[in-house]
C-alpha cells in the first residue's frame, strides 16, 4: 500500500483535501511520521481518522450547506455591486435601498467564508456569473426595471433557499441561528424590492407578480400552499390568498441550483 | 502522530463555541427522542373527549407556557396573539388619514397574524395556553406614528423571537417539522417589518436598517426571556416561561 500515492490520488480527485485538513504539510507530516513508528497494518486506521476529520459526518452537512449558501451570496453580492457600478441600472431614488442590500450581501459572503474556515473547510470559489442568463436579460445592467425584476427573483429565491436548509444545520445551534439571522435579512430585502416594484411585500399564491419575466416562475412555484401541518389555514375568514401569503415555503437545494445555474457560466 | 490526538491548536472563538454546541446537540439527540415521544402522546390525547380539558392551568396568576417543543409553540402562540390583537384593533379603529394603500397593507398583515395565531392554536390542541389579555394603553390608535411605531416594534420583536427560538426545538421528528414551520412564519414577519419600516421612512435604508442588521449582515436574535420582558408592556396576563428549553 503506497500511502503517498494514495494521498496524491485523493488530491487529484479532491483538490481541496488539504483545505479540509490543517494543511498539506501537516497532513504529510502526520502520515509519514506515523508510518515510521507503527506497523503498516495500522496505517489505514490513521488514514481513516484523517478522513473523518476532513469529511466527518458531523460537519459534512453543515459545510455543504454553508458552501451552497455561499454560492448564492456570491451571486447576490456581485449582482448588486455591478448594478451599482453601472450608471443606469439603478434609479437614483432607489440607490439608498440597493446600497444597503449590497452592503448586507457583501457581509454575508464574508461571514460564510469566515464560518467555513472556522470549520476547517475551504470556501468554494466564486463562480463566473452571467446575469443576462445567456441573453434573456440582456439589459440587466442598463434597464432599472430589468435590474429590479432580477433582484426580486434573487431575494425571493434566497429566502426559500435558506428556509429549505434549516434542517441541515441543527447539529450546531450557533450555525443554525446565524443562518436564520441571514434568512430574515433576505426576507426584508425581498419585501422592499417587491414594494419598489409596486407589488405586495408578500407572495400571494404562486404569483410571480406583474412585470416578472416568465423564466422567474420557478422561484414562485410551490408558494401556493394553504395547509400547514394538516391545519387548513384558509378558514375562519382567512382568504386563500392571505393563507398562502402568511407562510413562505422552502425550496429544495436542487431547485435553487437550477435557478442559480441560469446565471452561472458553466466551466467547459 | 501526537498532533492527531491533540486538540487543535489555535482553536477558540467560533470554532470552540461550535464544538460546545455540537456536544450539547448530541445530548439533545438522545434526550429529544423521549421528548418527541411525549409530544406525540400529548397531541394524540386531544381525541379523548372524556378528558376534562384544562391543560396548563395558571400557576398562581401566571400562564405556564410549558416545556419542550410545546413550550416553544406556546411562546410563538402568545406572540401571535399579541400581534393579531394589535392589528385587529388597528383596522377596527383606523388612525386619522389612513390611506387606501395603508389600509390594504395593514389589513393583509392583520389577516396573516390571525392565520398564524389560529395555526398555533390548532396545532397545539389541548396543549394551547388560554387567550391572553392584552394591554394597549400605551398605544394611541388614532395616531399614525404611534400605530406604525408599535407595528415596527412588534414585527422586529417577532423576527428576533423566531430567530432565537429555532435552536430550541428538538432535533428530530416533530421538532424538525416545527423548525421548518417557524421558518415559514419568520420570513413573513420580516417582510412585515420591512414594509412597515418603508411606510415610516420610504426608500431609505430603514427597511433593513443598521439598528436591526449588524456589520455581519445578521438580523437580531433574542431569547424567550428577552422577548417576553419587552412584550410584557403589552400583555396584561402574566406569563411563566421558566420551563422553556434553554
Amino acid at each position: 500500500m503506497n500511502i503517498l500515492k494514495l494521498i496524491q490520488d485523493i488530491e487529484k480527485a479532491d483538490p481541496e483535501v488539504y483545505g479540509r485538513l490543517d494543511s498539506r504539510r501537516a497532513a504529510f507530516k502526520n502520515i509519514s511520521g506515523f508510518s515510521k513508528k507503527i506497523a503498516v497494518a495500522a496505517v489505514p486506521l490513521a488514514l481513516g481518522s484523517l478522513f473523518t476529520k476532513a469529511y466527518g459526518q458531523s460537519n459534512n452537512a453543515i459545510v455543504d450547506t454553508l458552501q451552497f449558501a455561499l454560492t448564492l451570496e456570491y451571486l447576490e453580492d456581485e449582482f448588486y455591486r455591478l448594478g451599482l457600478a453601472s450608471s443606469t441600472a439603478v434609479a437614483a431614488a432607489n440607490r439608498p435601498v440597493i446600497e444597503q442590500i449590497s452592503k448586507h450581501e457583501a457581509a454575508h459572503v464574508k461571514f460564510l467564508q469566515d464560518t467555513l474556515r472556522s470549520l476547517n473547510a475551504t470556501p468554494v470559489p466564486k463562480p463566473t456569473f452571467d446575469f443576462s442568463a445567456g441573453g434573456a436579460f440582456a439589459d440587466w445592467n442598463t434597464n432599472p426595471a430589468t435590474f429590479l425584476a432580477l433582484a426580486q427573483a434573487f431575494e425571493d429565491t434566497g429566502v426559500r433557499a435558506y428556509k429549505g436548509q434549516a434542517g441541515n444545520l441543527i447539529a450546531s445551534s450557533a450555525v443554525l441561528t446565524a443562518a436564520l439571522q441571514i434568512h430574515s435579512v433576505e426576507a426584508r430585502h425581498a419585501a422592499e424590492i417587491r414594494k419598489i416594484r409596486g407589488l405586495k411585500s408578500w407572495i400571494t399564491g404562486n404569483e410571480r407578480g406583474a412585470g416578472m419575466p416568465a423564466p422567474t416562475q420557478a422561484v414562485y412555484n410551490g408558494e401556493e400552499v394553504t395547509t400547514q401541518a394538516t391545519v387548513n389555514i384558509a378558514s375562519g375568514g382567512i382568504s386563500v390568498g392571505a393563507a398562502s401569503e402568511a407562510f413562505d415555503e422552502p425550496l429544495e437545494k436542487q431547485a435553487v441550483l437550477d435557478i442559480a445555474n441560469l446565471f452561472i457560466v458553466q466551466p467547459r | 502522530m501526537e498532533k492527531i490526538n491533540q486538540p487543535e491548536e489555535n482553536e477558540g472563538g467560533i470554532s470552540k463555541a461550535l464544538k460546545a454546541q455540537m456536544q450539547r446537540r448530541t445530548f439533545f439527540r438522545y434526550a429529544g427522542a423521549s421528548a418527541a415521544a411525549a409530544t406525540l402522546l400529548l397531541t394524540t390525547s386531544c381525541d379523548d373527549d372524556d378528558d376534562q380539558i384544562d391543560p396548563l392551568p395558571p400557576v398562581g396568576d401566571a400562564v405556564d407556557l410549558g416545556s419542550g417543543d410545546v413550550g416553544i409553540l406556546n411562546y410563538a402562540y402568545a406572540l401571535e396573539q399579541l400581534e393579531a390583537a394589535f392589528y385587529t384593533q388597528v383596522i377596527a379603529t383606523k388612525y386619522a388619514g389612513m390611506t387606501a394603500a395603508e389600509t390594504q397593507l395593514l389589513t393583509d398583515i392583520r389577516d396573516h397574524e390571525i392565520a398564524h395565531r389560529e395555526f398555533f392554536k390548532a396545532a397545539l390542541g389541548n396543549n394551547a395556553i388560554p387567550g391572553l389579555e392584552v394591554n394597549f394603553t400605551k398605544i394611541n390608535f388614532n395616531d399614525r406614528a404611534s400605530v406604525l411605531g408599535t407595528a415596527k416594534a412588534f414585527e422586529d420583536l417577532g423576527v428576533s423571537a423566531y430567530n432565537g427560538a429555532g435552536q430550541l426545538f428538538t432535533d428530530t421528528g416533530v421538532g424538525l417539522t416545527y423548525l421548518t414551520l417557524a421558518g415559514k412564519i419568520v420570513s413573513v414577519e420580516a417582510r412585515h417589518a420591512a414594509a412597515i419600516r418603508d411606510l415610516l421612512n420610504p426608500l431609505s435604508k430603514d427597511f433593513s436598517g443598521d439598528d436591526v442588521v449588524d456589520a455581519k449582515g445578521l438580523d437580531v436574535s433574542r431569547t424567550p426571556m428577552e422577548v417576553l420582558t419587552i412584550a410584557a408592556d403589552y400583555i396584561k396576563t402574566k406569563i411563566n416561561a421558566n420551563n422553556l428549553p434553554k
